[in-house]
Formats: C-alpha cells, structure tokens, sequence
C-alpha cells in the first residue's frame, strides 16, 4: 500500500525536466550566442537572394576603379560592389563549414563509440590511427590534400571533416566508457540485441551531451580553417565571392578601402563568437539540469 | 517535541557536574532546534527538525530515501550542500560548559569544530578514504589540523590509541597501509578513527555500514557502541535500517519527507510506534524468523506450495512452461524414491493450480534449470569454484552470499551474461551456450534477468514501452501493434498503469523503475526469472512491495525464481529453497527452514547470529 501511495504521489509531482535546448536558451550567454551566430547565418543565407535588390549589382559585376567608395562600402581590389560581394559571400562557407562539421561528428562519434564499445585490438588501431591523424597539422593535411586534388568544394569539406574525427571520436570514446558499463546496455546485450543497435539506440541517445558540445566547437574550427584555406587561396576560387578571399584580395588597401577587410573580418569573428557562446551554455546545460541556480 | 524539551537535563548542569570535560554521560551534547532547509529552487526541504544528542548515548535517525536524514545530519555540522539554503533554526553545542550556535559561526570558526568537536562518519568508507596516503597519515592530518599545539610523538601516540579503541591493529607497519590492502571493515573503522582522533563530543555516523556484510558490520556496530558509551560521545546514527537501530540505538528520530512524524526511547518507537509512518515502517522490515510477513501476499516459503503447473495465461502463450515440466522428465525414471513423480504429472494433467512437492529430494532429471561445476577466475582470483545448482520447476530458490562471493558472476552466468565459465549450464535437460548470444530465441526468452539497480538498468533516453518491448523485438514475432498490447499486458502485471508506457525512467520512482524492469523480464512469459539483488537499491517498504509483486507473479505465472541476494532476514520470505555461497562455493543448500534451523557450516551459522534482528 505504501507503493500505490508514493506511486499516485510521483505522478502528480514529477515534470520532465526541460529539454536541452531550452535549457540551453534559458542562459542569457546561450540568447546572446543564437542571436550572434543567427544574424549572420540569416545574412548568408539571404545575402544571395537580396544582394541585386539592395545592391542593384551582382558580386561579380565591374562597377567601377578598384577601392572607390562609390555605393554603401565603396569597391574591392577589381573595382566590384564590396557590398554585394559580402553579402554573396558567406553561404558557401557557412554550408560547407556544416557540412564538414556533420561529416566529422559521423565518422569521429562512430569510430570513437565502436573503440569503446568493442575494446582490444580495435579498441588499439582506432585510437593510434587516431594519434597518427593528430600529429599532423590540420591546415598543412588541408594544403597537402587540396594541392593534390585541386581546390574543390567536397575536397574542402571531407579534408576538414577528417581532420575533425579523432578529436570528435576521443570525446565520444570517453563518453562511451562510461556509458556501456550502465546495465541497459548489458540488458540489451543479454536481449541479443545487434552491436549497431546497440551503439545507435542505447549508446548514442546518452552521450548526445558530451557531442553537441563538441559539435559546436568544431563548428567553430570549421569556419576558421575554411576562411584561412580561402585566405590562402587554397577553398573558393575567383571570381567567386568569398568572405576568406575578400580579405586576402583587400588587404592591400586596408587603409585606403578597410570595409572589404573588416566586413567579412566582422561577420567570421562575430559567427564564431556566436557558436562559442551556444557550445558553452549547451556544455553547462548538459551538465546541469537546473541552470538558472548555477548562473 | 515538547515532551523532549521537558525530559532534557539542563545544558548548565552540563558545565557543572563535568566540570572541564564536555562528556559526561547523560546531558545534552548538541542540540538541534527547528531546523529549516530550503532548497534554492524554495522548495522546503527540512520544515523544523528539532532533536538532541546526550553525551555516551546513540540517537539513530531513521528514514527512506529521501527524507532529509542526511540533510540534518549535516547540518548539526553547520553543512548545506551545494543548492541548500538554511532558513531557520538552530543548532548549538554544548561543550566545556558553553554554549556554541554552530549555525551562526562563520567559516573559519565552523572549520575548526568539525573534526575537532563534531566528527563525521561517511557512507562509503573506499570512497572517503585518499587511496593514495597511507592509513596512519589520514589519521595524522586531521591531528596535525586540529592539534596544532601538539607534539609529533603525541600525535603518533594518539594514532596508535585510537587505532587500538576501535580495534584495529596499531604497530607502525599496520599504519603504513594503504586503504587497498584493508578490508571494507577495516577502512571503515579507520574512517570511525579519523573521526574519533580528536576526542569530538559528538559523532554524526551517515549510514557506516550499509556497504558492508553482516558480519563485519556486528563489528563496526559493536565497535561505535562501545566507543560512544565508553567516552562519552554523542553519537548521531542515521540510517534506513531499523534493525541495526533495534540493535544500536538508545533514542530513535523518524523523519517522513523533512518532518520528524516520531521521537523518543529506541523500545518505545520500535516496539510500540505511535504513529501510522512508523508502524508501516516496522512493518516492512523482513526479519529472519519469518514470524511476520511483509507486504500483503503469502510468503513463498517452504511450508506453501511449490508451484508446479501454470496459469491459464502462460499455458495459452508459452506452451514450453509445461514441456519443461512433463518433456524430459518423463522417459527418466525418478532419481529418487521419495519423490511422487507419478502424482505429479497427474495433477499437471488435471490442471491444477499448486502442488506440494517433496523439495529436497528432487532428482536432477526433473530439474528445470541444472548447473554443475561452474568455474570462472579473473587470472589468479577463483571467482566460482565449482558450483552446483539445480531449480525445479516453479520453484523459488535463494541464493545467499556476501560481497564477493561470486553470486552476482553465478546469476549472470546463468542468464548468459557472462561467458567466460566452465561447465554445465542446462535447461529442462538441454545444455546452453555460455553467451546469451550463442542461445537460441526460446532459449533466450525462457531465462530472464532483473538487474540490481533500477537507476543502471533502463536506458535514460528511451520510455518505459520502448524498454520493455526490447525482448519483443528481439523474438520478433509480433507486429508493432500486438507488441504495445503486450506491454501494456504485463505493466499491468506489475502494477505500473498504463500511463507508464510513454514515460522516461527519470519521471519514476526507484520502485517504479525496478517494476519497469521486471516487467521487461516478463514480457516473454520466461520459465526462470533470476532475480540479482533486485530489492538492494531500494527501501525497505519499496523491497516489500516488490517482494509482494514476486511472490504475486511466480504464483500467477508459474514461474521458477532465483533470488540472489546478501539480505538473509528475506530468505523467510521469498524462497522455499536457500543455498549459501562463500568465495565461490556452495557451503549450504536446502530447504529454507533446514539451513536457517539447523546450518551445515560454520560460516552460514556466524551469518545467521549476527543479522541485526528488530
């Protein structure tokens, strides 16, 4: 009778605690990130569309002598609408920074959960192969990559991607650890459930924490390394508007012309600023359940 | 508390008749008055827990989890966890004849008293201790603190004291330890001597020996009797067990959700509680006699039927359940003269409910489940060292054992949780893979296993449904929709609504949990359900409704249960057969009234005189 009774109790008291997300938005720090990073991914996103309308040039169209300050931010180094190049400019980093983050979440959550859950000898390779990658230098494996294959679209994003992986498949391998000692995972195994089932239903749903916050601080490093390939001359090539081209192609006439430097300066820092701000306050909110108390 | 109020001495006669020693036997130590604890969130966690601690005497504070027994444990040491705001009350200490209101101290002053004047004892002994540091300097650094003034030879001279007070060895070489190489009895009462160092005038013990077995326990317990009556402690003992608060305790607190529900003599509140909580309480806790029974069923003992023949429902879905019984058995000829195989099988026959059935004699053939000569090591350490083990159908056999003793390795051994064994593993007379992996479906489906702990064994991010219908998917044989009605089905079994299908494990109670669990163990009608310390994690009045729903469900469905646990005083009242495993052997087997009356060895008998009884 005791049981009844708490059990009646519990169903009136217990409220599921709020999800991640909300948690993660109830943190001013975790508003300040989504308004940041959204401001600018809302600008590449409908840059493209508004450019012509807002602009009334194209990102590729001559409209003037080099570093003028005809239009709103004058002209870049061929004497085109800074402006519009802008505003054309970031989709395709911001796309493939996702993309590139996404291909690295996959490969390094599944490498680092099979070394984990199957330990021994795979458990060794995985990780030493791990080791190897991380001895070389992401940007000097991107240099190398691209020289060989040419400076393509996929060849940016899967270079990056795989240069992400064993830092994502330690995080994920720690994470698993603990995890595959619970004893839903026993029970599963005991049920005979299959391996990949196993990792993708009991293991993955409870180390989401740990990745999401990984995630976004790849995210991050992304954005960085695919601005600085760009910078180089190594991601989007020319004509193309690109925010990592634009200041390679301004920084000579910083000081005549800043604005093609400093807006596509602006909108990368700001973006990584925005997705740090989001990947701390998911850290504490994943730690946390009440994160109003710890603020 | 008003009564409580009147029947104190005055703390000034403290001063007076001790003169400069805080501890003579009978005044008030520490004194805690009204105390409120609010959570940061405002939820009240304590709403004025008033009770005081007498010098040379044992108050045991008694709750579930979840009482706020740790909460006001703490307090009396000025201690709030993170999240915990203190809103009223008081607590003061009465020591060398004044006054001290530890609440109102600020952080330097509350330092100094704890350890020095408050000592506190924690739960978990490997946990409290530094495994790096050797056992003598644990002791050291809290003189060194405390002591400053002190001399480094009477410090040492206090070390080997205090060790010999609470019966540990104290040459230099025993000192030189490290927590590792001592026993979870001897960490702990390292962990009574750090907190005894200083000769405190009160000592807060959190539940010391929960983690530890019945024996070594009779020897914590004995040794903080004697210290606290000895030296004139206060001693403040919290814990969910009220047997070992029959055996310990002077005075007894029961605390019911941050409210003190009673208070007073532990004789009077054990033996006749006043107030509906803590008879409930009582009523709960198993006792080895087996004079009362908990929960609302019959227990499952020897003097009532085995169950031998199933229930409609099972007949209807799992037509194995009788093979096991009929099936192998019948081209054998009974092993055993005693046993009436014949009338057996003819009551099966006729469909009737409960048999009796002879069960120490039951011959090997007719055994549901067999195993023989198990053996497992980790390298050099014998886990099991060939064990034998058979279950009958619908039988209801318990497996005993302390911490280490392999039974936890020898229940997943059966349920093929663990394949790294040698030996025999049989069901109704075919052998089985060692890994749950290599068994057939059916083989699979007719073992079933309920973990130990409810929090471990579902999965946080899936529901109650998805978790149950796991074993579901697996046969295969049902469409998503016949799979739902057949959790709902067996929640229903284990008394958890339907309203329980769509929720997540975190909404639940740890009692919810574990029927969750043992609903998941059901869904598949298993022939043997092993059960592994199922009720260990939980408290008492939750262990005996899960108790009840067991017995329940082996006399519904007929199934044959292995109970393992380390809890003799359930043995009464689950099992008609009991066998007792010591470092990975059997040293007792038989039916349950036998082994409890008359033990065969020398280890079940010291388990049996030294369970705490109420």
């Amino acid at each position: 009778m005791i049981g009844t009774e708490t059990k009646t109790q519990t169903i009136q008291e217990t409220k599921a605690p709020p999800g991640l997300l909300r948690r993660m938005l109830a943190q001013r720090q975790g508003k300040i990130g989504v308004v940041l990073a959204g401001v600018v991914v809302l600008v590449a996103f409908l840059g493209p569309v508004l450019m012509t309308l807002i602009t009334g040039y194209t990102s590729t169209e001559f409209v003037g002598r080099p570093f003028q300050h005809d239009g709103v931010f004058g002209t870049d180094n061929l004497g085109r609408d800074i402006l519009s190049r802008f505003l054309d400019g970031g989709l395709q980093l911001v796309i493939y920074a996702a993309l590139a983050t996404l291909l690295g979440m996959a490969l390094g959550a599944a490498a680092g959960m099979l070394a984990a859950y199957q330990g021994g000898w795979l458990d060794g390779i995985i990780m030493r192969g791990n080791d190897v990658l991380l001895a070389i230098p992401q940007l000097v494996f991107a240099l190398l990559a691209i020289t060989v294959l040419g400076p393509q679209g996929w060849v940016l994003v899967v270079v990056i991607g795989i240069t992400h992986a064993p830092r994502i498949a330690r995080v994920a391998r720690s994470a698993t650890l603990a995890v595959i000692t619970e004893d839903y995972v026993a029970a599963a195994q005991m049920y005979a459930v299959p391996r990949w089932k196993i990792l993708l239903r009991e293991v993955l749903p409870n180390i989401t924490g740990p990745l999401m916050v990984e995630l976004g601080l790849r995210m991050t490093y992304s954005i960085g390394a695919i601005a600085s390939l760009s910078f180089l001359g190594l991601g989007l090539q020319p004509p193309t508007a690109d925010w990592g081209l634009m200041i390679n192609e301004n920084r000579i006439a910083l000081i005549i012309q800043p604005w093609g430097v400093v807006l596509p300066v602006l909108a990368i820092a700001v973006l990584t600023v925005g997705t740090n701000l989001i990947t701390d306050s998911l850290a504490r909110a994943s730690a946390h359940l009440n994160v109003k108390d710890t603020k | 508390m008003s009564e409580l109020t009147e029947s104190d001495p005055r703390p000034d006669t403290a001063a007076g008749a001790g003169a400069k020693m805080f501890g003579s036997p009978g005044t008030v130590a520490l004194r805690a008055d009204g105390l409120k604890i609010t959570s940061t969130a405002g939820k009240e966690i304590l709403h004025g827990v008033s009770f005081n601690l007498v010098a040379g005497k044992i108050r045991g504070l008694v709750g579930e989890s979840g009482s706020g027994k740790t909460t006001a444990g703490l307090a009396c040491m000025g201690h709030f966890r993170a999240g915990l705001l203190n809103t009223g009350g008081s607590v003061a200490l009465y020591r060398d004849g004044e006054v001290l209101e530890v609440l109102s101290l600020n952080d330097a002053g509350q330092r100094k008293l704890r350890g020095g004047s408050i000592s506190y004892v924690p739960q978990d002994p490997s946990l409290s201790l530094n495994p790096a540091m050797r056992v003598g300097e644990q002791i050291m650094e809290v003189l060194r603190i405390h002591r400053p003034e002190d001399s480094e030879r009477d410090r040492r001279g206090r070390i080997t004291e205090v060790l010999a007070e609470v019966g540990l060895r104290n040459d230099k070489a025993y000192q030189r330890r490290y927590p590792h190489q001592l026993s979870g009895g001897q960490q702990q009462r390292i962990g009574i001597a750090m907190a005894f160092a200083c000769r405190p005038a009160v000592m807060i013990l959190d539940e010391p020996t929960t983690g530890l077995d019945v024996t070594t326990q009779a020897m914590v317990l004995k040794t903080i009797g004697e210290l606290t009556r000895r030296h004139a402690v206060a001693s403040l003992y919290i814990t969910h067990d009220l047997a070992v608060v029959a055996e310990l305790a002077d005075d007894v607190t029961v605390m019911l959700r941050g409210d003190v529900v009673e208070d007073g003599p532990a004789k009077q509140v054990l033996y006749s509680p006043q107030h509906a909580y803590t008879r409930r309480l009582i009523r709960a806790v198993p006792d080895l006699a087996g004079r009362h029974r908990i929960g609302e069923v019959n227990a499952v003992t020897g003097a009532h039927p085995i169950v031998t023949a199933a229930g409609p429902i099972v007949d209807a879905a799992h037509p194995i359940v009788d093979a096991a019984g009929t099936g192998p058995g019948a081209p054998q000829g009974p092993a055993s003269g005693s046993e009436p195989v014949s009338g057996t099988r003819a009551g099966e026959r006729a469909g009737r409910h409960a048999l009796p059935v002879p069960h120490d004699a039951a011959p090997a053939t007719d055994n549901l489940l067999n195993a023989t000569g198990i053996r497992l090591n980790y390298g050099p350490a014998q886990v099991l060292d060939g064990v034998d083990l058979h279950l009958g159908v619908g039988e209801s056999l318990m497996l005993l054992g302390e911490s280490g003793s392999g039974k936890t390795t020898l229940a997943r051994c059966l349920a093929g949780l663990n394949d790294r064994y040698q030996g025999n593993v049989s069901l109704s007379g075919t052998q089985l893979q060692p890994g749950a992996r290599q068994r057939s479906i059916t083989e699979r489906q007719r073992i079933q296993y309920v973990f130990q702990s409810p929090f471990s064994s579902l999965n946080p991010r899936r529901t109650i449904g998805e978790s149950v219908a796991v074993p579901l998917q697996m046969a295969g044989q049902d469409s998503g929709r016949q799979q739902r009605a057949k959790v709902l089905e067996v929640l229903d079994q284990v008394k958890l609504g339907a309203g329980y299908i769509d929720r997540r494990p975190g909404e639940l109670s740890g009692g919810e949990r574990q029927r969750a669990a043992i609903a998941r163990a059901l869904v598949n009608a298993p022939s043997v359900l092993v059960c592994d310390e199922v009720t260990s994690a939980l408290d008492v009045s939750v262990q005996a409704a899960i108790i009840d729903l067991l017995r329940t469900l082996q006399v519904e469905t007929g199934m044959a249960m292995l109970f393992v646990t380390h809890n003799i005083a359930l043995a009464r009242h689950i099992s008609q057969r009991m066998a007792v495993l010591q470092k990975g052997r059997i040293v007792d087997v038989g039916p349950t009234d036998d082994v409890l009356d008359h033990p065969q060895s020398d280890y079940t008998r010291e388990l049996i005189t030294n369970v705490p009884t109420l």
